[in-house]
């Protein structure tokens, strides 16, 4: 079947849709070897971000259920992942998100675990985080600045205080230090209607500035592209930038990054056991293969160079060097 | 013409070359040089120019390096600062010929 989305998903303003720009380069997104499996699990948010691709925040009641979530550790260990990659909303704040954790680090030999920076600062996550210190568990935490107004004018009054007090209990157990095997990651994503900065000078910057300014470090940035649906869409509408973003991204269209975009190589479980191509696909609702799949309903990962679905905010994650879920792609 | 200045016509900078093509080409090279990564970074060189801008006053340099500092990860602090340098250098321009101002002074007075 064809997996395209509906005509009005991808209404995004763009001078050329996403779909006949790939046509234009004589270019198809297709899948590889599908080796990472994203699991988000819920909507439930102590924040609610202006750039949230997926309206998340504190009235949310959507979480993954223990159910659901034995669903995923048999679709996950049957999958061969090489990768789990733990998202949400906050997965901190999912009742039993520890039982997740347990049972996936035994099918998995990488995972990854997103995390606000809040969320778990509190001392009800003490337990959390030393299950994801002993498990080795990789964290990717949320930065989008080193200036304070920037970070909580996009996530919250507050956020940039707690996200430094955050990071400094991440450095206490051992997260970003030297021989600890335990890797701290920042992500990085514009805080307004702009792309996002190099990759590289930004990890020099933020590792310089974190150190001498609160004594932090981490081990690799990630910089992404905020992604035009959501909460971000309805920002970008009512603030006036909704047309000039959209055509940023769109003129920045890079054929180069087409090949390593994440969606390539990953696939995406909802809180509900749903499968999509990525989170981006996810929160617009179209499913992996033009057809709403749960878990239960499928035997392994989808296969090699079956078609992905695409629509116009595919273009944030081609934009200039692309973007993959680990941040802007080598050049 | 309701304005002098529209938001419109920044993108329209290329078209100036179809008066003089080649003055045009051998501008628009040179200008993409200056601003290429080198002993500065583009972040630091983007800056500069938003320091600049402010000082010969022109909206349409002001609208674009305002959106290449935050793209090259520049922060509101940084780029407020940078604006401050330009002041700094403009009010002291404007102060130091009070110097002038004292050594006319001194010379026609008793």
């Amino acid at each position: 079947m064809d997996a395209q989305p509906d005509e009005e998903a991808q209404n995004l303003l763009a001078p050329v849709s996403f779909s006949d720009k790939l046509t234009e380069h004589d270019l198809t997104l297709t899948r590889g070897k599908t080796v990472t499996a994203q699991i988000n699990t819920g909507l439930l948010c102590n924040q609610a971000c202006k750039h949230c691709h997926l309206g998340a925040g504190p009235d949310k009641k959507e979480v993954m259920t223990p159910a659901v979530m034995d669903e995923v550790v048999e679709y996950v260990r049957r999958g061969d992942f090489e990768m789990v990659d733990i998202t949400g909303g906050a997965p901190e704040m999912v009742p039993d998100i520890e039982y997740l954790v347990k049972e996936l680090s035994r099918c998995v030999p990488n995972m990854i675990f997103r995390s606000n920076l809040t969320a778990i600062g509190g001392n009800g996550y003490k337990s959390l985080l030393k299950l994801l210190a002993d498990k080795k568990v990789s964290i990717v935490a949320s930065l989008p600045s080193l200036n304070m107004a920037q970070v909580d004018s996009q996530r919250g009054t507050g956020v940039f205080d707690k996200s430094i007090e955050s990071l400094r209990k991440f450095n206490a157990v051992g997260y970003g230090c030297e021989k600890t095997g335990l890797m701290l990651s920042l992500a990085v994503n514009p805080s307004g209607a702009f792309l996002a900065s190099p990759q590289v000078g930004m990890e020099k910057k933020f590792k310089r500035d974190l150190l001498n300014k609160h004594n932090i470090v981490f081990n690799n940035l990630f910089t992404f592209n905020n992604v035009p649906v959501g909460r971000y869409r309805g920002w970008l509408e009512s603030s006036g930038n909704m047309a000039g973003y959209i055509l940023k991204l769109a003129d920045s269209f890079n054929s180069c990054a087409v090949s390593g975009a994440m969606c390539r190589t990953q696939v995406s479980v909802n809180w509900d056991g749903y499968l999509y191509d990525c989170d981006f696909n996810l929160a617009e609702a179209i499913p992996l293969g033009g057809v709403p799949t749960h878990i239960s309903e499928t035997s392994s990962p989808p296969e090699e160079g079956t078609e992905v679905a695409v629509s116009d905010h595919c273009y944030a994650c081609t934009a200039g060097a692309g973007f993959t879920c680990g941040g802007a792609i080598d050049a | 013409m309701k304005t002098y200045y529209s938001p419109d016509d920044l993108p329209k900078f290329a078209e100036i070359g179809e008066g003089a093509p080649e003055l045009a080409k051998k501008f628009f090279d040179y200008y993409s040089s200056v601003f290429a990564e080198g002993e500065l970074t583009e972040r630091e060189k983007a800056l500069i120019a938003l320091a600049v801008s402010h000082t010969v006053q022109c909206p349409y340099c002001i609208d674009a390096y305002t959106k290449t500092c935050l793209e090259k990860g520049s922060n509101m602090a940084e780029m407020t600062e940078a604006v401050h340098v330009a002041v700094a250098i403009r009010g002291g321009a404007s102060l130091v010929h009070g110097v002038q101002m004292r050594n006319v002074s001194e010379k026609v007075s008793m």
